[in-house]
């Protein structure tokens, strides 16, 4: 389904207009273990349902941000700078 | 001849019992094929397959029905050649005809870069035997009369891998045929029947909780596609699959002027034309991860541009219908078909993503020998959960006309 991304910068624009960077994850230490880091490059959670996501404005402002989307009906509930909310 | 006008129904309504030696979750192509080939090769009797939708809701009556092998590994290329060879005489031993049709398959190359690419296919195949070449515009103006092979497109068609026994089939037979002589032997197939959890113990899946009760088990497949993190996740199996939808449309029918499926990875775009005349066009997938199913229309706007590249002549013709499926993607763009490291009786054949469907017979096939045996047949062993850890990934991108 088409649908709006809200950048925190330049409001809601066409989902076509930004590049999808993948579900937030949590970055293991530079000495965490080879199962750790495996799991972090390839594992994925896949949520059918609500998570953080990153987002690029590829033909807007070329900024990276986080948004809180629903990946069943593609809603998108909040965005905004990593570190800035939630 | 009274038996002429009787209705025969295809699968019966078995009730849904509380014990199973397997539950299949998912009763697409390669949940069916797997309980096939267990029943007609391994004498298993009493198994579940269960879906939450109507038989061939999901990816397996929404793709484009194109059968090739002419991948670019040779760990995929020998297991699409095998599922060719199982399609070609699938027909006969369902006694269902699934009109298959070799018509012959071209991927066209737009650049120095994709023409290369298809050189690397074109000898990985012949290496292995497969009929697979390259032509140039000489040749495809003979295949195919109707392409615009002049330099008025923006990237003109430089060359193609031609690929002979490459071709369409009915999906919706291949489904059906599966499904019937699956009841025929009398393995129970439960449509309309969502698994909403597992119950896992001591490392083992011991039972199936669905809408319609709780089902006891000896083992559980994961054939569920575009949803196998939602099912993987159920029993505490984690998997390295992104779910993407991916569009397709059809026109309304024309007289018959196209006999070969054309594929242009450089256009994300795959035509072919129907028995009934019609018009098969696939896109890419969608650039972002979704579990939605409703179609979009850029995605629309895209598929008709790029086959106006190839084929100016249709620009009056109207779209009947356009529809969405869930990919199950994996980084390397191979499947996963094996053993979850983390539950010995879960068993997964998922990660298929746009290329499920000609894979289907093959995979039910080796899936099969690995429930019964609990060995992995040599042809799998290539696409086991365990080779990311090992750092063993099997590369196929380059071969999948849908990347992005």
């Amino acid at each position: 389904m088409s649908f709006l991304v809200q950048c925190p910068q330049c409001g809601h624009r066409s989902v076509y207009e930004f590049r999808f960077g993948g579900e937030v994850k949590q970055r293991p230490a530079p000495n965490a273990s080879e199962a750790e880091w495996t799991n972090y490059v390839y594992t994925k959670a896949n949520e059918a349902g609500v998570q953080k996501e990153w987002w690029f404005h590829r033909s807007g402002c070329r900024q990276w941000f986080q948004a809180v989307r629903n990946t069943v009906t593609n809603e998108v509930q909040e965005s905004f700078f990593p570190g800035d909310t939630t | 001849m009274l038996k002429l006008f009787k209705k025969e129904r295809m699968w019966q309504r078995p009730e849904l019992k509380r014990r199973y030696d397997l539950v299949i979750v998912g009763a697409g192509v390669h949940g069916l094929a797997t309980a096939y080939y267990l029943g007609s090769q391994h004498g298993y009797r009493n198994i579940a397959l269960v879906d939450k939708g109507y038989l061939g809701n999901g990816s397996s009556g929404r793709n484009t029905a194109i059968i090739r092998s002419n991948y670019r590994t040779p760990e995929g290329i020998l297991c699409y050649d095998a599922s060719v060879k199982l399609y070609e005489n699938l027909s006969r031993e369902l006694e269902w005809n699934l009109l298959f049709s070799q018509c012959g398959h071209l991927t066209l190359g737009h650049t120095d870069a994709s023409v290369t690419g298809l050189r690397i296919r074109a000898e990985n195949n012949q290496a292995l035997g497969i009929d697979s070449r390259i032509i140039y515009p000489d040749e495809i103006r003979r295949l195919v009369p109707a392409m615009d092979l002049s330099s008025r497109p923006r990237f003109p068609v430089l060359a193609a891998l031609y690929h002979p026994p490459g071709g369409i089939i009915r999906h919706d037979a291949v489904v059906w045929g599966l499904a019937r002589a699956c009841d025929r032997m009398g393995i129970g197939i439960h449509p309309h029947t969502t698994v909403t959890g597992m119950r896992v113990e001591n490392g083992s899946v011991q039972s199936v909780v669905t809408n319609r009760g709780e089902i006891v088990t000896s083992a559980v497949l994961n054939a569920t596609a575009g949803w196998a993190s939602t099912i993987g996740k159920m029993a505490g199996v984690s998997m390295p699959i992104v779910s993407h939808p991916l569009q397709a449309c059809v026109t309304e029918p024309l007289k018959p002027f196209l006999n070969k499926v054309i594929v242009s990875a450089t256009l994300h775009v795959y035509v072919n034309q129907t028995d009934k005349g019609e018009l098969v066009i696939g896109a890419e997938i969608d650039p972002y991860q979704s579990y939605s199913m409703r179609a979009t229309l850029p995605t629309l706007e895209q598929m008709a541009t790029y086959t106006l590249e190839l084929f100016p002549q249709l620009h009056g013709l109207r779209v009947l219908r356009q529809w969405t499926g869930v990919c199950d993607m994996t980084p390397d763009y191979a499947p996963i078909i094996g053993t979850a490291q983390e539950v010995k009786n879960f068993f997964m054949d998922v990660g298929w993503g746009t290329y499920g469907f000609k894979a289907a017979p093959i995979a039910g096939k080796c899936t099969a020998a690995l429930i019964a045996t609990g060995k992995a047949p040599k042809l799998i062993e290539p696409f086991s959960p365990a080779r990311f850890a090992a750092g063993q990934l099997v590369g196929e991108k380059a071969a999948a006309a849908v990347s992005t």
